[in-house]
């Protein structure tokens, strides 16, 4: 990272006991037997319920059966006899701690297959940027505070809360939930943002970044830290290309890929940022990706506040927004269209899409096919941090049993997302 | 009442009360609401001015288990099995809709509420709940744990008065102690066995 | 904007592997015949001029009662995202699978990112997948019957693993 001083060199690896090499220890001619050792479903160390089926020998893992499917809650299959806004909800559960990202990849994805994307108002597209800004430092901030609690830096957890704390607030006061939003609809948002969200915001993303400078200040040349994470959980660039592998994970093996400048989607080509990309792919690299991330997300937010247009948050066509409600309750034609809207969903005419976001993990893709009913026939989620957590079966082999708690919370699987 | 008994009621009355401002809880954290658990354990809505604070690690040491967010079928038997590891008195919150009734999944994989195999002894609705619904939540418990009505509670209470019984060549009818709504305050003689 | 591969394809599979192809909505797409999936996969990822080499997403498309479908196409799709770093553009992949015989030939050799998604299609769809090293159920539980994606698998039927006798306080 070019910003960095080399101070911040990697730590050696090998430490001295005693007078003798840890290598040493654990040379071929020492009796091991395979023990299987069972991590999870619940268990303190990993944030998301997912259980660890490993084999160790000593204290090194000699091969790792990682078993998803504990949050199944069935997001496909619910989609299927949902409408088309009723499915908002269920996408805010996807990466529960960015839930705004997940909004706005699903509203793409229906408004690509309604081919609208031109037509959403300037002001929509600039508010859908700035609440998936404070969504996507929400989720490296949860990211980075919980794994910093489980290698014991509890400190880093409370202060990155803090800022978290801000930001919900803020939140609620956009849409009304903290953290479940459903704050988007197809062809818009659903409020207007509040009057005084732009001092609000600039006052909290000033009290985030001295946050950061805190937490950065503990962490970035503290010795267990460092011991903890580097060199430790290594992906390599071929092996993020071929899993699928993108977001913090794949940047820090050094792959250049953010969907936001390589394929830009609503006004991200207006701004100009910054993205961070990793060399060595282990876990230091994906917590300074992150850190790095957020600094670059208040970035986007101050130009966005600064180029935020007025005008209307919602598409102007009734058969695909409600009306005001002015007109609901005064004209004949407002009310049939705020029914038919409602009971039987947005006729969004048959075919077939896939509509791709840079969500808080990565690639958050959105496989959609209609049959042309009010009804989704198939909506299918790629979630970014599933390829991430498959990869763990190749990375984790080889390192120590602590060695997983902070490999896996820098892979940062949510179960809602990879389980859906 | 005799004096025996009487004194009996107080050590009950002093030890609920230290049960319940020093809970000890086993987070089992599985979904969005453990963002919201983290909230309450975090430093605004902090938990640990009602005593509950640390979480402790293993459900050996662990006496309220919170069950944080959306079980699965697939889950169900660790659940089942992290409650039965746990040593008696035990309590357990659902936390969230998910846990109490399934919330809006009503799908093949999501079982509705974790009651189906653990007892609850409350429920906190919201989804995710408010971190002040979740302490309004814990003080409910607390009152709970102060009268001795968690579902462990009464477990012990009767299976004591059913050997109490049993000694005293009785039948034993039901447990001593009733749920009672609340806000009132059960009157123990009117439960008694008769002598 | 993805042209080029729909051209390379063309031009080197003439033996109607390529079934159709076309361009909606901005996405390139192809369907390709069963029993030229590993050809083509591997053609996508090593040429030169399409250089696939990201392995996006694998899933299936149950088309079962669906409206203006054609009711003699096979019930099952298997449709793949493909990706290039390189060149940066994106392809979709259909192989149409039948009821009796939902099986397709595994994509492991080529992207190893390509396991986990295929057990989930195994796991919620029923489709096999032929040569894969360890094709079990990833989402529901090994001892669940049936594969619930499916149109026909009622959303609601549970099958549960344990329940309490909620008589008792146990």
């Amino acid at each position: 990272m070019d910003d960095h001083d080399t101070t911040l060199a990697p730590a050696p690896r090998k430490v001295v006991l005693g007078f003798q090499d840890v290598e040493d220890l654990t040379a071929p001619d020492l009796p091991t037997e395979p023990v299987p050792l069972n991590m999870g479903p619940s268990h303190p160390a990993m944030h998301g319920t997912v259980r660890m089926v490993l084999e160790v020998e000593g204290e090194r893992i000699s091969s790792a059966d990682i078993q998803i499917g504990y949050l199944h809650r069935c997001f496909e299959k619910e989609s299927e006899s949902a409408t088309w806004t009723q499915v908002f909800p269920y996408t805010d559960r996807l990466n529960y701690i960015s839930p705004m990202l997940n909004n706005v990849g699903y509203a793409m994805a229906v408004e690509k297959l309604l081919d609208i994307t031109k037509e959403i108002p300037e002001r929509a597209q600039y508010i859908r940027v700035i609440v998936g800004e404070v969504s996507r430092i929400t989720d490296h901030l949860t990211c980075l505070g919980a794994s910093a609690m489980e290698l014991g830096a509890f400190t880093v957890f409370l202060y990155a809360l803090k800022a978290r704390e801000w930001l919900f607030e803020l939140l609620e006061e956009v849409c009304g939930a903290r953290l479940t939003s459903t704050y988007l609809r197809i062809g818009g948002v659903a409020y207007d943002l509040p009057p005084d969200f732009d001092a609000k915001l600039r006052g909290i993303l000033e009290r985030t970044q001295i946050v950061l400078s805190d937490i950065s200040k503990l962490l970035d040349r503290n010795r267990i830290f460092r011991d903890r994470m580097d060199g430790i959980g290594i992906i390599t660039r071929e092996d993020a290309i071929s899993y699928g592998i993108t977001g913090p994970v794949g940047r820090s093996t050094g792959l250049a890929y953010d969907v936001r400048k390589d394929h830009p989607y609503l006004v991200y080509d207006r701004f100009d940022f910054d993205v961070p990309i990793g060399s060595t792919g282990d876990n230091f690299d994906r917590y300074a990706v992150r850190v790095e991330e957020i600094h670059q997300s208040i970035r986007i937010l101050d130009q966005a506040l600064k180029q935020i247009p007025p005008g209307p948050f919602m598409h102007g066509d009734p058969r695909i927004a409600l009306p005001p409600k002015s007109e609901v309750y005064n004209s004949i034609e407002g009310m049939i269209a705020h029914f038919k809207n409602i009971m039987d969903g947005i006729h969004v005419p048959s075919g077939e899409v896939y509509s791709f976001t840079e969500a808080g993990n990565g690639e958050l893709g959105f496989y959609i096919v209609s049959d042309g009913t009010g009804r989704p026939w198939k909506c299918r989620v790629r979630p970014p941090c599933f390829p991430a957590t498959a990869v763990l079966t190749k990375v984790l082999p080889g390192l120590f049993i602590a060695d997983v708690v902070p490999t896996f919370g820098m892979i940062n699987m949510i179960g809602g997302e990879c389980d859906r | 009442m005799s004096a025996a008994e009487w004194m009996l009621s107080k050590i009950d009355d002093a030890t609920n009360w230290a049960r319940k401002f020093s809970l000890f809880q086993y987070p089992f954290v599985t979904a969005c609401c453990g963002m919201e658990f983290m909230s309450v354990a975090a430093p605004k809505y902090d938990i640990a001015r009602f005593g509950a604070e640390f979480p402790r690690f293993s459900p050996r040491q662990a006496d309220l288990l919170i069950i944080v967010g959306t079980i699965t079928e697939r889950q169900g038997p660790a659940l089942r099995r992290i409650y039965d590891q746990m040593c008696e008195p035990k309590w357990v919150v659902a936390f969230g809709v998910c846990a109490s009734t399934g919330g809006f999944y009503q799908n093949y994989s999501t079982m509705p509420g974790a009651d189906q195999v653990v007892p609850v002894d409350v429920y906190i609705p919201g989804c995710p709940p408010r971190p002040e619904q979740v302490l309004d939540g814990l003080i409910l418990l607390q009152e709970r744990i102060q009268r001795g009505e968690g579902h462990s509670q009464i477990t012990i209470a009767s299976e004591k008065a059913a050997k109490k019984a049993e000694k005293l060549g009785q039948t034993y009818e039901g447990p001593l102690v009733s749920i009672r709504p609340i806000g009132e305050h059960p009157k123990l003689e009117e439960n008694k066995v008769e002598k | 904007m993805a042209q080029i591969v729909l051209d390379q394809l063309a031009a080197k599979f003439t033996g109607g592997e390529i079934l159709e192809s076309g361009t909606s909505h901005g996405d390139e797409w192809a369907r390709i015949r069963r029993d030229a999936w590993l050809a083509v996969g591997e053609f996508l990822r090593d040429d030169a001029a399409t250089k696939m080499e990201m392995f996006i997403d694998l899933t299936c498309v149950d088309r079962l009662g669906m409206h203006g479908g054609n009711p003699d196409a096979p019930r099952f799709d298997v449709v793949l995202h493909l990706y290039s770093v390189v060149h940066k553009h994106r392809v979709r992949l259909y192989c149409g699978v039948t009821e009796d015989d939902a099986s397709v030939d595994t994509l492991c050799g080529l992207w190893p990112g390509a396991n986990w998604f295929e057990r989930e299609a195994y796991d919620l769809y029923g489709v096999r997948f032929k040569g894969h090293p360890d094709l079990r159920r990833i989402l529901m539980y090994p001892e669940f019957v049936g594969h619930p994606l499916r149109k026909d698998y009622p959303k609601e039927k549970r099958q549960p693993l344990v329940r309490r006798n909620a008589a008792t306080r146990e």
